[in-house]
């Protein structure tokens, strides 16, 4: 059986006991076969009729019908009162028909790897930036900790996209293509030119710990201006690829990832340089962390509006980043970036509070991109985010014509 | 990049095939579903899966309808909807129906029961009977003429054929998942086990010597008609002017529409509600039409991300 198909058995166990507690029925209301008869058993429906013209409307919604308020959604409207945030509710609760409320959309099948890879690709990109900035501006310890991240990051975001493949034997097939109307492409050649380019500077830095004779002399000596060059190339793709990401996540009809397609680029980048600063932080003696510091300051900034424009200007499908897992991570995010931020610029002579900023920093980065994703995937469990707008659109353009 | 759109007002009718590079290529060739005449036989599903080699999808008793498909998803390819609804008449209004209950939305839902051998509503007193009415459709993966799920592949196993079909190849495949989440009708699927995305081929094998697809050829109804889009097209308006005239005013056509979000569909439908009750998106777009308005966005995070580096060294001493 398809492990992602919905619960509808409990939906309908759930309508079931809606009628017998409605008293239809003198039946039990654990016993399904007597919830068979109940039709039977019962005076006849008469279809209040309510409303709408016999004619070319639509029928009145049937037991396929759907409204905002009903089951599932008392939890997550619960949630939303308790909200921290007070964010009053947009949108208010429309009624809509589904197919036994089920999802429109295949909700995504990429796992936690995706959301994952979010976060180390763009730690690896925030890296690069700092270490050639680090590269150029003489400070060699940053520019270390900026490579070796780098390559961390893009290693272990190779590993994580080969690992959520149906098929990871086959990841090479990605490379027979290039196609531009794929983000997926596109960032599969992105990372291909920054791979090892970041591989490279970031094997050059141990060229002081090779011999001074011999073949690996020769090394040691080529070494640290080919990890000059690379180290510039990797910063020169760096912010293709921590960008990139966000229009891979919104080139969907994911409802909530796809309405955020103007602000998500934004969110993304300002993530990737908070979590490669915060890094920096760790890495870095607070005395020569100062570039760090600002550019912690500088992806925070970005950040957060992005992400406040993301919850607030998207209508309904902003609605899955306020509320459930998606609401918690974002809401954290939030959290831990404001702290992160305030750690490095006011314990900026402190060793310990430095590296906790730097810690709070790259744990805001992955709070943010999980949140990111969940509120992707439950936008695209749930009709009402698909139907609603949709309608929306429908009025808006049969508003337009008769104008 | 061809935009359809800039076309629709054109003469010529824009054929992906021909788009795709195709020279000479075949009429487009498609489906249309007539839901007023589906029958919920299911022959099609079966039909599907026999002659494609579908793998089953196990027994899971769903409690909708005579539905325990459920949906299209990797291991169905065909998917008939049952939908039971009470038709509001005028002149029937007894008070207080008994077994009705009040949805949220104040409208009353009628419960019809586990599907039994008898029609549901029939089951009782002549007294007892209700007036509701019986929506059955079968789905199908609609071959659009923008595919999002073929805009996005990154590694060329989905391609567009001479008929203006969209079909995986499965020895290309390598389980990315991005078509499933590009999809904006929510058809194509990844197989659990599998790893690979299956979808409805509109029987490529079949059509490409003259067959019929197996679905189209086992419905006892022709509630699947599989011919030369425009023919379709043209069969698909003439039977809702007649359904008009015969006082069906609630059919409608679904996908038939060149000018709409994806281009128009090849395989499209005549509905007897509106379409989200059968499961479909009212009105699907292709994701990838906002993709250059994405990119730019990115182009300009990108580059505030390498002024916000800048910033950072250039912006004090240590």
């Amino acid at each position: 059986m398809n492990p992602r198909r919905l619960p509808v058995g409990e939906r309908f166990r759930r309508f079931r006991d809606r009628l017998g507690a409605a008293g239809t029925t003198g039946a039990p209301s654990g016993a399904a076969p007597g919830a068979a008869s109940a039709p039977g058993d019962g005076p006849p429906t008469a279809p209040g009729a309510t409303g709408g013209s016999v004619g070319g409307a639509p029928t009145a919604p049937g037991a396929d019908a759907r409204t905002a308020s009903g089951g599932r959604d008392g939890e997550g409207r619960g949630r939303r009162r308790r909200g921290r945030g007070g964010e009053e509710l947009a949108v208010p609760p429309a009624e809509f028909r589904s197919y036994y409320g089920r999802p429109i959309l295949k909700p995504p099948v990429w796992t936690w790897e995706i959301a994952a890879y979010l976060f180390t690709g763009g730690l690896a990109a925030g890296s690069s930036l700092l270490a050639a900035g680090a590269q150029l501006t003489g400070r060699p310890a940053l520019r270390r900790a900026g490579r070796l991240t780098a390559l961390a990051g893009v290693t272990a975001s190779g590993v994580l996209l080969v690992m959520d493949l149906g098929r990871p034997e086959r990841f090479h097939h990605m490379l027979r293509v290039a196609k531009p109307t794929s983000p997926m492409s596109v960032g599969t050649w992105i990372l291909t030119a920054y791979g090892p380019a970041a591989g490279l500077a970031a094997v050059a830095e141990v060229a002081p710990l090779l011999p001074e004779r011999g073949p690996l002399g020769l090394a040691r000596r080529m070494l640290p201006p080919l990890g000059r060059a690379a180290g510039l190339a990797a910063a020169g793709i760096a912010p293709a690829l921590g960008t990139y990401t966000a229009v891979l996540l919104s080139d969907t009809a994911v409802p909530s990832w796809h309405g955020a397609y103007p602000d998500l680029p934004l969110v993304f980048a300002g993530s990737a340089l908070a979590s490669g600063a915060g890094m920096g932080l760790i890495a870095v003696p607070p005395t020569q962390a100062g570039p760090a510091r600002r550019l912690a300051v500088a992806g925070a900034g970005l950040e957060l509006v992005g992400a406040h424009r993301v919850q607030t200007r998207l209508g309904l499908v902003a609605e899955p980043y306020r509320i459930g897992r998606a609401g918690r991570l974002l809401r954290a995010g939030r959290a831990l970036t404001v702290v992160g931020v305030a750690g490095a610029l006011l314990g900026a002579r402190s060793r310990v509070v430095s590296a906790f900023s730097g810690a709070a920093l790259l744990a805001a980065s992955v709070a943010t991109r999980f949140g990111i994703f969940h509120a992707g995937v439950a936008s695209a469990r749930d009709p009402r985010y698909t139907v609603l707008p949709q309608r929306e659109r429908l009025q808006r353009r049969a508003d337009e014509q008769d104008r | 990049m061809v935009d359809p759109e800039s076309r629709s007002g054109s003469p010529v009718a824009f054929d992906p095939a021909t788009a795709a590079g195709w020279v000479d290529a075949p009429p487009r060739m498609g489906f249309f579903t007539d839901t007023s005449v589906c029958i919920g036989c299911k022959a099609c599903e079966v039909a599907c899966k026999e002659w494609n080699g579908v793998p089953s999808s196990g027994l899971d008793l769903l409690g909708m309808s005579y539905d325990n498909t459920g949906a299209l998803t990797a291991n169905s390819w065909r998917h008939v909807a049952f939908v039971e609804q009470p038709r509001p008449s005028g002149d029937d209004d007894s008070p207080g129906g008994g077994s009705a209950v009040a949805s949220s939305s104040g409208a009353p839902v009628e419960f019809l029961g586990m599907p039994g051998a008898a029609p549901p509503g029939r089951t009782g007193s002549a007294h007892g009977r209700s007036d509701f009415r019986w929506l059955m459709m079968s789905d199908v993966c609609k071959h659009c003429t923008r595919a999002g799920c073929l805009d996005v592949c990154p590694t060329g196993a989905l391609f567009r054929t001479e008929f203006g079909t969209v079909v995986v190849q499965e020895d290309i495949c390598n389980g990315c998942g991005y078509c499933v989440s590009a999809c904006p009708y929510g058809v194509i699927d990844r197989r659990a086990g599998d790893g690979r995305a299956w979808k409805c081929t509109l029987c490529y094998d079949r059509i490409g010597v003259g067959m019929t697809p197996a679905c189209a050829q086992a419905c006892p109804t022709e509630s699947i008609q599989y011919g030369p889009l425009d023919e379709l097209r043209d069969r698909a308006a003439a039977r809702v002017a007649t359904l008009h005239e015969r006082g069906v005013p609630e059919a409608r056509l679904y996908g038939h529409d060149p000018s709409d979000g994806v281009g128009g569909d090849g395989a499209f439908f005549l509905l007897l509600d509106e379409p989200e009750v059968y499961g479909l998106p009212p009105d699907p777009q292709v994701p990838t039409r906002d993709l250059p308005r994405m990119w730019r966005r990115a182009g300009v995070a990108a580059l505030a991300m390498a002024a916000g580096a800048v910033v950072a060294f250039l912006g004090g001493r240590r």
